[in-house]
């Protein structure tokens, strides 16, 4: 996934050497670079796969084991601000397929205003993010301490969960909703360090853009990017009906 | 390696594109608006289906593997290949064993 170019040669060796200063040297063309580091790429997505994968079978299992206060749990969360980052983030994975078309037709300006849009819209998500954690952190809903199980002793004291129908829960089962938000916390925190992280290389990408890196027909990077991008938001198209919307009615 | 078979680089025109976006966010209103309806255990079902279906189109056309080499194809079917077995196989391990006994 490296746009640097391959590390200067002496002046002997340059002679040598007919071919774009892109090309690693032990690479015979380009075509076999770019065929090894989009398999690269690739093998590093599947990495990511086995990753989430484990968070999510671990969030199937307890879903089953403790189903009532996995319910109660999901009916805390906010099908609308839910459905809003879904849509961010899948228009975000819209202009950053748009971002290689451009890179790969050398339009520069393009790539950069498809970049500079991807970043906005991943910022959004998060910023939609922040609200919905920060009123977990109110409600006590974060695992720990100072964990408060109102919300599911008392129903009726909590506007989310009498909107949900909710029946008051036993004490051992209530307990359990903690389990349901460790998981909530862990998957959607993994999944937004990855937007963080895919945020803070866009940043890099739309300064070497502009500069014009990607539009003189070395487009590896922005493509093993939008790769890793889109997988981000494939976690997000699983995240968003197993957390939000499959127990609405029970 | 002069007999290495190298792949023709594809690019996927942004109509293509604009329709698996159009397509994406259908299933998004598809999947929000039968959470709504009381499917029993139709409900998780329709939800994980319609998951499924948009993250096939994104790894299909969003990530190219529609136009790309037979070695990307053959590592993105065993890398879904073995995520199954490993879930399916923990399931069925969790599943069969113990259960009710926590």
């Amino acid at each position: 996934m490296s746009d640097s170019p391959a590390i200067a040669h002496g002046a002997a060796d340059s002679a040598v050497h007919e071919h774009p200063p892109y090309q690693r040297h032990h690479f015979e063309t380009m075509a076999q670079q770019n065929d090894a580091t989009n398999f690269a790429m690739w093998i590093f997505l599947l990495t990511e796969v086995m990753f989430f994968g484990g968070l999510f079978t671990a969030y199937l299992i307890y879903r089953n084991w403790y189903y009532p206060a996995f319910v109660a749990g999901s009916h805390q969360l906010s099908i609308p601000l839910g459905g809003l980052n879904t849509l961010l983030l899948i228009t975000s994975s819209f202009t950053m397929a748009m971002g290689v078309w451009c890179a790969e037709t050398r339009r520069k300006s393009g790539l950069v205003l498809c970049l500079i849009l991807t970043f906005i819209l991943g910022l959004g998500f998060l910023g939609i993010k922040t609200i919905e954690y920060s009123e977990k952190i109110e409600k006590h809903h974060v695992p720990g301490f100072h964990y408060s199980l109102q919300s599911f002793l008392d129903p009726a004291s909590d506007d989310a969960a009498k909107a949900a129908g909710d029946k008051p829960m036993a004490l051992d089962m209530a307990r359990h909703t903690e389990v349901y938000f460790s998981l909530y916390f862990a998957m959607t925190g993994m999944h937004a360090l990855h937007m963080i992280i895919g945020i803070s290389i866009l940043g890099y990408m739309i300064f070497r853009a502009r500069a014009g890196a990607y539009t003189a027909g070395h487009v590896a990077f922005v493509e093993n990017f939008g790769l890793y991008w889109h997988f981000v938001d494939i976690i997000w198209i699983f995240l968003f009906p197993l957390l939000y919307l499959i127990s609405r009615h029970q | 390696m002069s007999e290495h078979q190298e792949h023709e680089h594809h690019i996927v025109s942004p109509k293509v594109y604009a329709i698996i976006l159009l397509a994406l966010l259908t299933g998004t209103a598809l999947t929000v608006w039968a959470s709504y309806i009381d499917l029993g255990i139709l409900n998780p079902i329709i939800a994980l289906g319609i998951a499924c279906t948009k993250a096939t189109l994104v790894v299909l056309f969003f990530m190219h593997v529609k136009y790309s080499s037979k070695l990307t194809k053959l590592t993105v079917g065993a890398g879904v290949f073995t995520f199954l077995i490993l879930v399916g196989m923990t399931l069925a391990d969790y599943f069969t064993r113990a259960w009710g006994r926590w």
